[in-house]
């Protein structure tokens, strides 16, 4: 049963172990669950009954990959990140891309994530998106797709980490054998970035997290990064900004000067001052702070411009447009609704497409036309004319699936991935990603606010381990 | 670096774990004494409710103070801010902000106290059971202490856990001090036949019995047990001890002035003031003036440390 889903080269070991438990593979998932509820791993739902934290959903069944298609990957991901970011530098500068028209000045223009309140700034090395990340799918054919980028807030590293963990302490008899490639690099890497962008060098920088609070879904990720990273958890009460133009934490000691904030908070809370009035989250003068120089920002304000669908469909052309070479992972492609030619094809056949808000996260108003209701297509029709530049569609992407234990048997489910990308002096992906997993049956919604679930991802050289096999079975003959 | 609003939910988690730990004591120990005393001392399970300060949100609820229901109403009602289930998810709260400086491992424990005290709360209800469930939960408290003690920096932020809970705790010893002083002084004019049995239970439920013989070395007397509860500079559950304890803790940090000065004045009204001969009514309002020094003494931390009004804690301003 297992061999259907996961016997790709990497995973011959794998297959072998989990094959040779058995029943005993259920065992394997109650210590898991036992684990994420003792290590007190939660993610947190919004109901209308008040804000629920939820033990995380985990499936104990790892997915794996080669390290070779890694390398493929993780090297699209760098160019992907390194065109993108030298696209939102020259958005908020000189916008050639505008003026040479590669990126339509018409999309800018009506851009929900564009802030004009960054223009002429210049962050350190031209880096806006620091932390990236980006959400990939296999099709039925094998290829790997990107699916979209997250660059403004991008979350769920911390259970890719944690996911980590707990494989370790449930599958401890496997990982020196199978040379599983480690994942906790994360928190360093990334506290070497944040650190590297202090503006006083020489002085040891103080570097905060800045979360809208506990009661983001969130949450347990900005405490468990702050933690690992040795840095602050602040909320924007935490800090204030002074006359001159610093930004300093309030402690028991008195107010202490900080110099770098990877903030978790999205850009139209980050400053009353400029952005929403009415937000509590942020921190009033944090603008002028930033712009001043005297603070760094991760990621910095606007790079959420990029998050954007429509940018998305013209990633392939900014990576042949700033960096003169072919995309290295293709997009799934996209139809673009403000165009009067496409939209009509995507009107046409919204039977065989997913229709897709162009700035929302979470899964939240996506439609699926293969499971769509009359009334449903009706009201996406009304939604895309009323509305086409903020709509993009795509045909339906066979998620690979994998397999994934349901109530006690294994059947295989929809899944995708979510490497983190980070832009530095070197740029960084994380070996694998966040896997997550569709629970339901035929399901391909995978987001965890909407039922789905998460896996360890395993890089696996698979000539490392089947050259150790071969030597081991040799000395026992 | 400890940022204001850290240092105060770190004060606020010291608190609410000394509040369950000693809630769980107090029942556990009422219980014994119930089962050991006749019918006819007429004991009930009032004086646990004015012990916590709850007996008015209890009475506004229940018709009758049965066993079953101040028991419940004390372990695990979600309602009462002052039970031990409500006190360890206040502390579960507050460490749940502060997590990103907390040793992991105490973490897990605090994580599991929680989960448990709410799951088996009915245990405390059974008396068959209950004190198995206190002894558990006091036990898991001291865990999750001994993991603080031994695997987090003893800095600034340690120190606020350590005020948060002695300051609790000196509160509570007050608590069962004013509660129980009637029969207290009654004791001397031999006039409670059951006295010196209570007496030893309000020694228990401070766990102060033993190392009171010890010190002490007489028979258990309203005055000496009470200049113990209040004086005794060594006792880790004596008022005077407490007070000890906040102000090393306080050494930790800058700024100490106001506090210091506060944590002192309550030292000097402890020390200063007679007790042997005090009327039943005396010691009441010896008692509310030392719990007011202590509510002051809050009030200082909070201006100095935490930056805005002072908390209002229902059950800190109870007393």
């Amino acid at each position: 049963m297992l061999v259907g889903g996961l016997a790709r080269d990497a995973c011959g070991g794998v297959v072998d172990y989990l094959t040779s438990l058995g029943d005993k593979i259920l065992e394997r998932q109650q210590a898991a669950e036992v684990a994420i509820k003792a290590m007190g791993i939660t993610f947190t739902v919004y109901t209308e009954a008040g804000n629920i934290d939820r033990a995380w959903p985990f499936d104990v069944i790892p997915r794996v990959i080669s390290t070779q298609e890694w390398q493929k990957i993780s090297d699209g991901l760098t160019q992907r990140l390194t065109a993108l970011n030298l696209f939102i530098d020259d958005l908020y500068g000189a916008a050639k891309v505008v003026k040479d028209g590669v990126f339509p000045a018409e999309v800018l223009a009506k851009s929900v994530n564009y802030r004009e309140q960054c223009v002429g700034v210049r962050p350190a090395n031209g880096v806006w998106a620091h932390v990236c990340g980006s959400d990939l799918v296999r099709d039925a054919d094998g290829t790997v797709y990107v699916l979209e980028d997250n660059l403004r807030v991008p979350s769920g590293v911390s259970y890719m980490l944690e996911n980590r963990q707990v494989t370790k302490r449930v599958f401890a008899d496997l990982f020196r054998d199978l040379d599983i490639h480690p994942v906790d690099a994360y928190p360093n890497r990334l506290a070497a970035l944040l650190a590297a962008l202090s503006p006083r060098p020489g002085v040891t920088p103080v570097v905060a997290v800045l979360t809208p609070g506990v009661f983001n879904s969130a949450y347990f990720e900005h405490a468990y990064l702050a933690q690992q990273m040795g840095a602050e958890l602040v909320e924007g009460s935490d800090l204030v900004v002074e006359d001159d133009e610093c930004v300093y934490l309030r402690t028991v000691g008195g107010l202490v000067q900080v110099d770098v904030i990877y903030r978790r908070v999205d850009d139209l809370f980050l400053d009353p001052e400029v952005f929403r009035a009415d937000s509590a989250l942020g921190v009033p003068g944090l603008m002028r702070a930033w712009r001043a120089g005297n603070v760094a920002l991760a990621n910095a304000p606007g790079a959420g411009v990029a998050d954007d669908k429509v940018v998305y469909a013209f990633v392939p052309e900014l990576i042949r447009y700033y960096l003169g070479e072919d995309p290295l992972l293709p997009n799934v492609p996209t139809f673009l609704c403000h165009d009067d030619r496409q939209r009509s094809h995507v009107l046409a056949n919204l039977d065989e497409l997913v229709v897709k808000p162009a700035n929302e996260s979470g899964g939240y108003g996506v439609f699926v036309g293969s499971m769509a209701s009359k009334a449903e297509k009706a009201e996406v029709r009304c939604r895309v004319e009323a509305d086409p530049r903020n709509y993009i569609a795509q045909p339906i992407v066979m998620l690979s699936t994998a397999p994934t234990l349901c109530d006690g048997r294994i059947s295989p489910r929809h899944l995708d991935l979510r490497p983190f990308i980070l832009s530095g002096d070197r740029p960084y992906v994380t070996q694998g990603g966040l896997t997550r997993v569709a629970l339901q049956e035929g399901s391909l919604v995978v987001n965890s606010s909407q039922g789905g679930g998460s896996k360890d991802t395993w890089v696996i050289d698979p000539t490392v381990v089947s050259s150790r096999r071969q030597s081991q079975s040799q000395s026992q003959s | 670096m400890l940022l204001s609003r850290v240092a105060e939910s770190v004060y606020w988690a010291g608190r609410y774990l000394e509040r369950a730990e000693a809630t769980a004591r107090l029942i556990q120990v009422h219980t014994e004494l119930f089962l050991d005393l006749p019918k006819s001392a007429g004991i009930g399970w009032t004086p646990l409710l004015a012990v916590t300060g709850s007996g008015e949100s209890f009475r506004d609820r229940h018709p009758d103070a049965s066993e079953e229901r101040v028991i419940r109403f004390l372990a695990g009602d979600a309602d009462n801010p002052g039970s031990i289930a409500t006190s360890v998810a206040g502390a579960h709260a507050n460490l749940r902000v502060t997590r990103a400086i907390l040793p992991r491992e105490s973490w897990e424990v605090l994580n599991q106290l929680h989960h448990w005290a709410a799951d088996t709360r009915a245990d405390a209800v059974d008396r068959r059971t209950r004190l198995a469930w206190t002894r558990q939960l006091i036990r898991q408290c001291q865990l999750l202490s001994g993991l603080l003690e031994g695997n987090m920096s003893h800095d600034d932020t340690y120190a606020f856990l350590l005020i948060g809970r002695y300051l609790e705790r000196a509160d509570m010893t007050t608590r069962v001090l004013d509660v129980e002083s009637g029969i207290l002084v009654g004791q001397r004019d031999g006039a409670a036949p059951y006295a010196d049995v209570t007496w030893t239970s309000v020694l228990r439920s401070l766990s102060a019995h033993q190392m009171f013989r010890r010190t002490a070395g007489v028979m258990v007397s309203g005055p000496s047990a009470l200049r113990f509860l209040l004086r005794d500079p060594q006792f880790p559950r004596s008022v005077e001890r407490c007070l000890i304890e906040v102000s090393q803790a306080l050494l930790e940090l800058s700024r100490y002035d106001d506090p210091m000065a506060g944590c002192a004045e309550v030292q000097e009204l402890l020390e200063q003031t007679p007790i042997d001969s005090m009327t039943a009514e005396g010691l009441h309002d010896y008692v509310d003036l030392l719990q007011s020094g202590l509510a002051g003494l809050h009030g200082l931390l909070a201006a100095t440390y935490f930056q805005r009004e002072p908390s209002t804690d229902p059950v800190l301003l109870a007393g």
